[in-house]
């Protein structure tokens, strides 16, 4: 069981953004402890990815206010996401298909060698020693990451997150584009990351691991939080009606 | 060899051919082989005028100014943008440095004509020039969003008129002794100096070669065998002192030398030789060559280029700034454009109105023969350089053969259509 009684890793307190009038997030308050994973649930353009976008610098929120271990931070963009151990995994794969699998893993903070010059050699050692832990199948180093395969990719993902020590880690839908074994591979991952204490977001659309991973589940829609709910506590028809009608279960925490 | 991760290279990628084993870019063996193939047949069919040592110098030199400039648009296009204003802005920046050196430094500053420092005050202040019109057009591009294909036509219109304004249309000239060095056949290193470059150059990749297999050896990476880079350090070398040779073979006319000595108060003695060797422009074009490459595969400005190219989103989602690579991609554009201007306006040792018409073309064509992919994110320096020769050469090959100027034009603009094609056919086979 998760720990709760200290201060939560991350606090997102009443957090609104509107797109052109209207409310994409109407200010909703969601918290994560360290080793914990929270479910963040709803229908497509509920806006849980919007909200999750403000913590991960992507967009800026209009009010409300982030807490990282009990301290208000601003975060405006995606490096200040990152210089508080913010990672975020995105649906959309957020690889630069040209480049090889260390380029991207590094992209934004390569290393460089003492005259300034990208450190490609080095780099390539650290992902294959990365890539060891997580993936050791992997094996496509020089090839750019277009050549790879869906969970070869979304390693490529994950790994650049792990390596940079995230302390949050968000994943927008990590598994929406993988098959049944990468899938597989994810949810391992998920399991390893939270024993290490670090704290995930995790962005779903399949209730189904959502009820497997998640020690909590938030459910928003229409830009709302409709609750938040244990996951042992409630059934798969309960987050599912949650979901579509919108309505708490009254055993709710 | 790799004895921790013996399965790392294995598998999945086997050496198959004599290609893989040498690691060489198929696509710049194919490109060389067009070049050559080009040249042979050009040599053919004007009775081997055409590789002659002459026609060698003439050919690196005519291409210097559209070859530093595509090296500029490699990086333009691989982010996903176009300039069709490297013509215009050539012509600014070349007339900007004629009045410089012939109006403003010796009435303004009174620093009379002939000085030795003109060329180097005209020089940085043509690349100024260059530079803040580049960061200009970058930030119309990058921060206020206006697509680059309209910001740089509307440059097109702009720069070539203010350069007409700048001279009121008129010719300037005689440009600076010194600044005439860098236009090619007015300025060469001598013999001895192209022979000491070129040893040095040789050395240089060799040493190049070694140190980038002793980095792969010391994190364990699989190397090519040592025959394969041995034949490699051969071929580089082999390469670079062979140009030198040719260069070195072109000797001076008799009556130049004559003049030359009769400038200094001397008389020729009996069959007295000078060959001219490497041009300084052609120096310069390696030195821009040089450092582009380096800039593109060493650091980081470089890696967020290329990957700006392959997926902004993800690039500005890894906290890189692009609209600010926005304006450093088009800054090194107008640097390289003003440079350009120094070769052009010295070789022709005066600044015309027209200077640089079409160069917006031919600089593109050049990097899209060279491989540079349009779509973003694919593209070389030496490929750009390489598809700047082969036009060249296609141009004043079909000269020498006497083909009409109206075919010339058709024949270039069928070749870079086809060129693309190739490449696309090219990319599918290998699925890219």
């Amino acid at each position: 069981m998760v720990d709760r009684s200290g201060t939560p890793l991350v606090e997102l307190r009443d957090i609104s953004i509107s797109f052109g009038g209207i409310k994409a997030v109407d200010s909703v308050s969601v918290d994560l402890y360290p080793g914990e994973v929270v479910g963040l649930l709803g229908h497509n353009g509920a806006g849980k990815s919007t909200l999750i976008k403000c913590l991960s610098g992507a967009y800026q929120k209009d009010s409300g206010e982030v807490l990282i271990n009990g301290k208000p931070v601003e975060i405006n963009n995606p490096r200040d996401a990152r210089d508080h151990n913010i990672e975020t995994i995105y649906q959309t794969l957020a690889l630069a298909d040209n480049l090889d699998a260390a380029s991207n893993l590094f992209l934004g903070r390569e290393i460089v060698t003492p005259l300034g010059f990208v450190n490609d050699a080095k780099m390539e050692a650290e992902t294959r020693k990365i890539m060891g832990r997580l993936n050791p199948n992997f094996r496509k180093f020089e090839a750019p990451v277009s050549a790879l395969s869906g969970g070869q990719r979304q390693s490529v993902a994950i790994s650049r997150a792990v390596y940079f020590n995230a302390r949050i880690l968000i994943m927008d839908e990590p598994t929406a584009a993988l098959g049944v074994q990468e899938t597989k591979m994810v949810a391992d991952l998920i399991e390893e990351l939270r024993k290490d204490g670090i704290g995930i977001f995790l962005i779903d659309h399949d209730i189904h691991s959502v009820m497997q991973l998640c020690d909590r589940a938030s459910v928003m829609k229409n830009g709302q939080l409709v609750g938040t709910v244990n996951v042992d506590e409630v059934t798969e028809d309960d987050l599912l009606s949650m979901i579509i009608l919108g309505k708490a279960p009254e055993k709710a925490a | 060899m790799s004895q921790a991760e013996p399965a790392a290279t294995g598998a999945d990628t086997p050496r198959r051919n004599l290609l893989a084993q040498l690691e060489i870019d198929t696509r710049l063996l194919g490109m060389i082989g067009a070049f050559i193939v080009v040249c042979l047949v050009f040599n053919v069919l004007t009775d081997g005028r055409f590789l002659t040592p002459r026609n060698i110098f003439n050919l690196t030199i005519q291409t210097v100014s559209v070859a530093i400039m595509a090296t500029g648009m490699v990086f333009v296009i691989v982010t996903r943008h176009i300039d069709l204003s490297v013509g215009a802005l050539l012509a600014t920046c070349s007339a900007f440095m004629a009045m410089t050196q012939t109006v403003y430094l010796p009435q303004f500053f009174g620093i009379e004509i002939g000085n030795p420092l003109i060329p180097w005050i005209t020089i940085a202040a043509g690349i100024g020039v260059g530079v803040l019109i580049g960061c200009f057009h970058g930030w119309l591009v990058g921060y206020l969003g206006i697509p680059a294909f309209i910001v740089t036509l509307g440059g097109l219109l702009v720069w070539r008129n203010v350069a007409w304004f700048l001279t009121n249309g008129q010719t300037i000239g005689p440009l600076d002794a010194g600044f005439l060095k860098l236009g090619g056949i007015n300025g060469t290193m001598g013999e001895t100096w192209s022979w000491v470059f070129g040893l040095v150059a040789a050395a240089f990749s060799l040493w190049a070669l070694f140190s980038a297999r002793r980095n792969k050896i010391s994190h364990d990476f699989p190397v090519k065998p040592m025959w394969a880079e041995v034949a490699l350090g051969a071929i580089v070398s082999g390469a670079i002192l062979g140009f030198v040779a040719i260069l070195n073979n072109y000797e001076k006319p008799a009556r130049v030398l004559a003049r030359e000595f009769e400038a200094r108060g001397l008389t020729m003695p009996e069959g007295y030789t000078e060959a001219y060797g490497i041009p300084f422009s052609v120096l310069l074009l390696i030195a821009v060559a040089v450092v582009m490459t380096v800039v593109a595969t060493r650091t980081r400005l470089g890696r967020y280029i290329f990957a700006a190219g392959g997926n902004p989103e993800a690039t500005e989602l890894s906290g890189v700034n692009i609209k600010n690579l926005t304006i450093k991609v088009f800054a090194i554009m107008g640097a390289l454009c003003a440079i350009s201007a120094v070769v052009a306006s010295a070789r022709l040792t005066f600044h015309t109105n027209d200077i640089g018409t079409l160069d917006e073309l031919r600089v593109i064509a050049a990097a899209v023969i060279g491989g540079t992919a349009l779509a973003g994110g694919i593209g070389t320096i030496y490929g750009a350089i390489l598809g700047a020769l082969i036009m060249q050469s296609l141009q004043s090959g079909m000269a020498m053969v006497g083909v009409d100027a109206p075919f010339q034009n058709i024949v270039v603009g069928t070749v870079l259509v086809v060129a693309v094609l190739i490449d696309i056919i090219y990319r599918k086979r290998i699925g890219d």
